[in-house]
């Protein structure tokens, strides 16, 4: 029993490691000009980019994702917001930003992303 | 793709007239000509430069095609010439990589996106149906026999088989939930996916296992939850299947704008009359329109007269007389006469486009009571796989036996009955159909802030020129005072002032050709400065201003006075017409105030709503027009400067302040207050410093903005608290919490139907805005 109550609390503590405190690798914003985002299987793939601060950058969407989630794309600290159609790439054009992450997810944030703006402020 | 919203504010580019030379035109019309044969299209799988030459390549070889020119930064490819995107799409796939038609956001994807929907809902109920016909029988025969547990060989074989079948309703009919997990798991998040994928995979694993190897479980553990996997990917997939067609109610609003758009228009090209798609009327091309259609695209009237119904757009039932030089808005529908109008905007820049946009924009965006829930779905779900485990540890620390199998009943429950969605469409859903039922009632909501703010205004302030009157002044009375008729008068007068630019002047003119007089030539014209003016016209002798010019010509008018005092007192003008030096009658001009302007503001009131008047006029006509409409705090001779302070100092006695103005002159007191109002005219229908544009110039407006944003507050009120109640309360039952009292654990089957209807209902409750009539005082 005993060995089971440290297994469970093992998992507990995953849990917490792996949706919390890891830190995911950013991608390049150049490589997500190369390759739109894609909106599929109830992820951002890529859902982390890294965008240099202080210059306007493009994101590029597509969705494959028929949930109707999906469809809506929200950046809630940038006042973005967008409808993916199904399977067209659509352009985000962001702002010049300052250092600092800001999310983007779907309509009820199901899918969720992150811009990391790295760069001097 | 834009996200900002930059709406037309200026006055539309006014090319009156046939004043087109030939040669410019045929530059626009070729010009525009070009612009349809452009196709851009985005390319997947271009990973080096050397693409590039075999895309071009392989565009310039389909036949039509003028040039290819690919931009390898941004992966697009621009072709000149007309040829459908399907061909270039086939050439480039041949090429061996992937290319899609960019999309052009808006109207035309609207068929295809309803189209992938039905699809998609179809595929859900064929998912939902093979996943119950195995799990119904299943769950039928567990109630009857009340036995599902492996003792005998035999039942371990054809449990095995019911594993497969199981395993491949799961493949089958659950696919989409399972990658769904799997692609977030490794992006470190997790969602409803998670929970449904690791709730069926658990009872699935662990009946297995009772199949496989039971001699390792106790044996009154060895019972088998197949039935239950089967049943909740069925009704989970209903769920959606439901959600889906109730998500497809609460955008009606905005498919209905869309939908007002035409698909062709009829143009006068070259002195021929062609039908051509709407895309190809470029500006400047003169639109012919029949009695019952649809007006193609923003213009201004260069030939005949009718009635257009706006109400579509500014919610106005009362169809709009349109004649020469009135603007028509793309959308709207003519009624009575034939009509040709020059084409001022087009495409994304018509009014019902801007008005498109921003409806979608603000259907999408959330009012700050919608933020709790946010934060709460972003730690929900990993916090329920915690309470799983926890709730599986304390059965098997503390629960009776077989304590294995309540273990794992208790967590594949709890995983399952726990609906993030239902948080998440709380306050989305309710926005979309309060923004789009605002819409339809003429009022633009800017965002769910503005919302949600208009829903907790105590003051109004209204602007008086413009906002509670017409803003133009007209003639409101004629007084007779000798044996001239009234059309005389004012034929003689309008003639007399025909050449003037002055307001007052303008407004008598206006009047005259509305009632169709003629305006004769007018023979010798003096201005006398301060006074008016003194003219002959057929032989009269005319004089027309006020009481000092009647008094040194010598024309008798004391008996008249009064009724001119009168006059003013009502907010009027009064002005002296005399016709070879008797008086003959007393015009009076104003600002008429709005038809609904008393009701409608009553109708503030009645809500409990604080109304303010400002006006720079003199306090007199302030106080006569606040008296007429029934508002007793009102504040005159105010600069347009003060104005902000007047709001400013009424939030300083803790007012939720509303101002209302005409979004140009009050646009720093628009911003000051809590919630600007813009009342908007024609296709000026959404003005840069206002967070609600009334798109019809009634006040009634205001109250229905208010209205809708109460109904549509307390609708999102609901759907959080139902949503945080349901997981509040389902999830601690499902852990089994009511056992120790009751005796009783949740089964997981009931936990997914639970699941799949709490979202449904969400989207429900949010549909029932729709039915919310805001003009019922
Ligand atoms: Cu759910």
């Amino acid at each position: 029993m005993m060995i089971i109550n440290l297994l469970g609390l093992a998992l507990i503590a995953l849990i917490i490691w792996w949706f919390w405190i890891y830190q995911p690798k950013n991608e390049s914003l150049e490589a997500v000009q190369h390759q739109p985002i894609k909106v599929a299987n109830g992820v951002y793939q890529p859902a982390f980019v890294t965008v240099p601060a202080n210059q306007e950058a493009t994101l590029s969407f597509i969705r494959t994702d028929e949930s109707p989630c999906a469809e809506t794309l929200v950046f809630p600290e940038l006042n973005i917001s967008e409808t993916l159609p199904l399977n067209h790439v659509i352009e985000i054009k962001l702002p010049a930003l300052t250092p600092g992450s800001y999310t983007f997810h779907c309509q009820m944030q199901m899918y969720r992303g992150q811009i990391r703006v790295e760069g001097e402020s | 793709m834009t996200h900002e919203l930059n709406l037309p504010n200026q006055p539309v580019p006014s090319q009156k007239g046939t004043g087109h030379h030939e040669p410019e035109r045929h530059e626009t019309e070729h010009k525009a000509q070009q612009q349809n044969n452009q196709t851009t299209l985005m390319i997947e799988g271009a990973g080096c430069v050397s693409c590039v030459g075999k895309i071009e390549g392989a565009l310039k070889q389909v036949p039509g095609v003028q040039s290819a020119n690919m931009n390898f930064a941004d992966r697009t490819v621009l072709v000149e010439g007309a040829v459908s995107p399907d061909q270039l799409i086939q050439a480039v796939q041949k090429a061996g990589y992937q290319a899609k038609a960019s999309a052009n956001n808006g109207v035309d994807t609207l068929e295809e996106k309803e189209e992938e929907d039905f699809k998609y809902y179809k595929r859900l109920l064929r998912d939902m149906a093979i996943a119950l016909s195995l799990g119904i029988p299943l769950m039928a025969y567990g109630l009857i026999t009340g036995e599902m547990s492996v003792n005998t060989p035999t039942e371990r074989v054809v449990w095995l088989i019911v594993g497969l079948l199981t395993l491949s309703v799961m493949i089958f009919s659950g696919k989409h939930f399972y990658t769904g997990a799997w692609k977030s798991f490794k992006n470190h998040s997790a969602n409803m996916d998670t929970l449904i994928a690791l709730g069926t995979g658990t009872a699935w694993l662990y009946s297995m296992v009772v199949v496989l190897f039971p001699e390792i479980m106790p044996s009154v553990a060895r019972h088998v939850y197949f039935e239950a996997t089967a049943m909740i990917i069925g009704l989970i997939n209903l769920g959606l299947a439901l959600e889906l067609k109730a998500r497809g109610r609460t955008s009606e609003a905005i498919k209905r704008l869309i939908g007002l758009q035409p698909k062709t228009a009829r143009v006068v090209r070259n002195g021929q009359e062609i039908d051509i798609p709407i895309e190809d009327v470029v500006i400047g091309d003169n639109v012919r329109v029949r009695p019952g259609e649809k007006i193609s695209v923003d213009g201004v009237v260069i030939e005949g007269h009718t009635a257009i119904d706006e109400s579509m757009l500014t919610g106005e039932p009362i169809p709009v007389e349109k004649q020469l030089g009135d603007e028509v808005i793309a959308g709207t529908i003519n009624k009575t006469g034939s009509l040709i109008f020059e084409a001022t905007r087009v495409g994304k820049d018509t009014a019902l486009a801007h008005i498109i946009n921003m409806v979608k924009h603000a259907q999408n965006s959330k009012p700050p009571i919608g933020r709790l829930a946010d934060v709460i779905s972003t730690y929900f779900v990993p916090v329920i796989m915690i309470i799983a485990v926890l709730s599986a540890l304390a059965w098997l620390n503390f629960g009776p036996e077989p304590s294995l199998a309540f273990a794992i009943v208790s967590a594949t429950t709890v995983l399952i009955i726990a609906c993030p969605c239902a948080l998440g469409l709380a306050t989305p859903m309710s926005v979309m159909v309060g923004v789009g039922k605002a819409a339809e009632a003429g009022v633009l909501i800017r965002n769910g802030e503005a919302l949600q703010t208009a829903s907790k205004i105590t003051a109004m302030v209204l602007d008086k020129t413009g906002t509670i009157t017409l803003g133009e002044p007209k003639v409101t009375d004629i007084v007779l005072t000798s044996d001239e008729s009234k059309d005389t008068v004012l034929q003689l007068a309008a003639s007399l002032e025909s050449g003037s630019e002055h307001p007052l002047a303008l407004a008598i003119t206006e009047s005259a050709k509305e009632k169709q007089l003629d305006l004769l030539t007018v023979d010798t014209f003096n201005t006398i400065a301060g006074h008016g003016v003194e003219a002959t016209i057929t032989g009269k002798q005319l004089l027309f201003g006020n009481e000092k010019l009647m008094i040194s010509k010598h024309i008798e008018i004391a008996a008249f006075v009064d009724q001119a005092q009168s006059l003013a007192a009502e907010a009027k003008t009064p002005m002296y017409f005399a016709v070879d030096g008797k008086l003959s009658a007393i015009i009076a001009v104003a600002d008429p105030i709005k038809e609904d302007s008393i009701a409608a503001i009553q109708r503030l009131q009645a809500n409990g709503v604080r109304v303010v008047m400002l006006t720079g006029d003199n306090r007199n006509t302030a106080k006569a027009v606040a008296e007429k409409v029934g508002i007793t705090e009102f504040y005159a001779e105010v600069l347009p400067e003060d104005k902000t302070q007047k709001v400013q100092a009424l939030q300083m006695e803790g007012e939720i302040v509303g101002m209302t103005g005409d979004g140009i002159n009050d646009a720093p007191a628009l911003a000051m207050a809590n919630v600007g109002f813009a009342i908007g005219t024609g296709t000026d229908v959404a003005i840069e410093s206002a967070d609600i544009t009334l798109m019809r110039g009634s006040l009634h407006g205001l109250a229905d903005a208010i209205a809708i944003s109460k109904a549509t507050l307390s609708n999102i009120k609901q759907n959080l608290f139902g949503a945080f109640v349901y997981n509040a309360a389902g999830v601690p039952i499902a852990a089994g919490i009511l056992y120790p009292v009751f005796g009783v654990l949740m089964s997981p089957i009931i936990a997914g139907a639970a699941m799949a209807f709490s979202s449904v209902t969400v989207v429900s409750n949010a549909n029932r805005l729709r039915f919310f009539k805001a003009n019922k005082s």
